[in-house]
């Protein structure tokens, strides 16, 4: 058996009696007791997780933004301010999604990447591939030494403040995509709940008594299970599930991350121009009683399309999914899916279903 | 680990509880609730259907996962819990208080092929491993 892989904050986890998996390699937490309660917890109040499996990665050297130019189908030019982050896709040169990932701006010699935990060897050795092949001599770091802790929830800001008296000197100011760096601790204000909080990166060596400083303040430890219902009723895609190497980010829902408007060349630019988007990624609200689920069928009046990722949203208190369906079918309309041979009505929203703790459909 | 000594129970980890009249009341054990999280969705199977043995029957479904319940012993639906069906949390609070449906046994002696709860006990120890 291969040993799972272990965050700085395996032994916290432990002590705190969450129930543990394997996800994706990583002995992870999927909840501490109740999934629905941590849910809410978030929506309501400041939920706290371990996203230390996921990979920072500093990209160092001259002309760090040349490369991310080429490699990134976001533009990076978006990104002139010092702490600035952008969320993109990497694209391989079939226009499919290698990662997702989040672009922080720190100066002109450093870009800090944060890439999925399932994806990071493979990202990481594509982009060695890019820096070879177009001579740009970079360095790639990756920063396992480092723990990352999101805070969410609309008493995130007052759990920092009260865990690191002082802390609002540098977080103050500090707005919706956008990071501060403080020697080896770093501060960025994003998040996959839909609420307002933090992602922060400490040592990790430092992570176990900044996370028991959080909960002192008020924070609530999360599992891996509140944390999938919370990004889907935000609309939020997860790779491997909404997207991956054989999707175009165009029929993903994440066109908004792709610019086409410059000049620029990027790696599966020429594929995504010269393909015929017919799909879409939509909202689905299940109106039968039952739970929707990824790779079940979706029967509407142009075709079959399929779930991507489905759940019980805790908030709404019925069945949620993102689906990927033919292009043409608008918001509002009826749709079946198939659940162990039976076809349930279905309505199609626009998501995101929930933001800032409010219902939007 | 929860397991009453008075039931009876099946390898997919369902509890059987024999009645005074012969029926056989059906549910989900405490362990397998524990595996799911919590419980979102619960469907029973109709009154009046016919179950084989080991037949796919009810389905219970967590935020996480879906999972079916299968029939312990073959034998008629007498009865359906609809209170699980509105309130499928009440398997997470007490799985044994929280029954799914009753079954009449197509054979009465049929119930004891069924796991006690040492052999039960022993059967969840080793799917740990």
């Amino acid at each position: 058996m291969i040993e799972l892989k272990r965050t700085p904050l395996n032994a916290t986890h432990r002590e705190l009696n969450a129930k543990m998996v394997d996800f994706g390699g990583w002995d992870m937490p999927l909840h501490y007791g109740s999934q629905i309660e941590e849910h809410h917890a978030v929506r309501t109040a400041c939920g706290l997780f371990d996203v230390s499996h996921m990979l920072p990665l500093d990209i160092k050297g001259e002309n760090v933004r040349a490369f991310l130019r080429r490699l990134i189908a976001n533009n990076v030019d978006k990104l002139q301010t010092p702490g600035k982050a952008l969320y993109s896709c990497m694209l391989n040169e079939q226009g499919g999604v290698i990662d997702d990932l989040i672009i922080y701006f720190m100066d002109e010699s450093w870009f800090r990447l944060v890439v999925n935990a399932g994806t990071a060897e493979k990202d990481l050795a594509w982009m060695q591939k890019m820096n070879a092949d177009w001579g740009m001599n970079l360095t790639l770091a990756p920063r396992r030494d480092l723990a990352m802790i999101a805070i969410q929830g609309p008493h995130a800001k007052k759990v920092l403040d009260e865990a690191m008296p002082g802390v609002d000197s540098m977080t103050g100011n500090l707005k919706p995509f956008n990071a501060v760096a403080m020697g080896e601790m770093f501060i960025a204000r994003t998040g996959y709940t839909g609420e307002d909080g933090f992602e922060v990166m400490v040592p990790a060596q430092s992570a176990p008594f900044f996370w028991k400083a959080l909960m002192q303040a008020g924070g609530k430890p999360i599992g891996l299970g509140a944390r999938d219902t919370l990004r889907l009723e935000a609309g939020m895609n997860l790779y491997g599930q909404d997207m991956d190497e054989t999707t175009s980010p165009l029929e993903s829902g994440l066109a908004w991350t792709v610019d086409l408007k410059s000049e620029r060349e990027f790696v599966g630019r020429k594929a995504l121009e010269a393909s015929e988007v017919s799909k879409q990624l939509a909202g689905l609200v299940l109106l039968d009683k039952g739970v929707l689920r990824a790779h079940q069928k979706v029967f509407t009046r142009y075709g079959e399309g399929e779930i991507t990722s489905g759940t019980f949203s805790p908030t709404l208190q019925q069945s949620i999914a993102l689906a990927r369906i033919p292009l043409g079918i608008a918001p509002g309309e009826a749709v079946e899916v198939e659940i162990r041979d039976k076809k349930l009505k279905a309505k199609v929203v626009k998501y995101p279903f929930v933001r800032n703790g409010k219902v939007l459909i | 680990m929860f397991i009453p000594a008075d039931l009876k129970y099946t390898q997919t980890h369902e509890w059987v509880r024999v009645e005074a009249d012969g029926t056989l009341t059906v549910g989900i054990t405490h362990h397998a609730q524990d595996l799911l999280g919590d419980m979102v969705f619960v469907e029973n199977p109709a009154v009046g259907r016919s179950l084989n043995a080991g037949e796919e029957c009810a389905v219970v479904e967590s935020v996480k996962a879906a999972s079916d319940v299968y029939a312990p012993v073959a034998g008629e639906v007498v009865a359906a819990n609809s209170e699980v069906e509105s309130s499928p949390e009440k398997i997470n609070q007490d799985a044994y208080a929280a029954w799914m449906f009753k079954l009449k046994p197509a054979n009465a002696a049929a119930v004891n092929a069924l796991m006690d709860a040492a052999a039960y006990e022993a059967h969840v120890a080793s799917e740990a491993h």
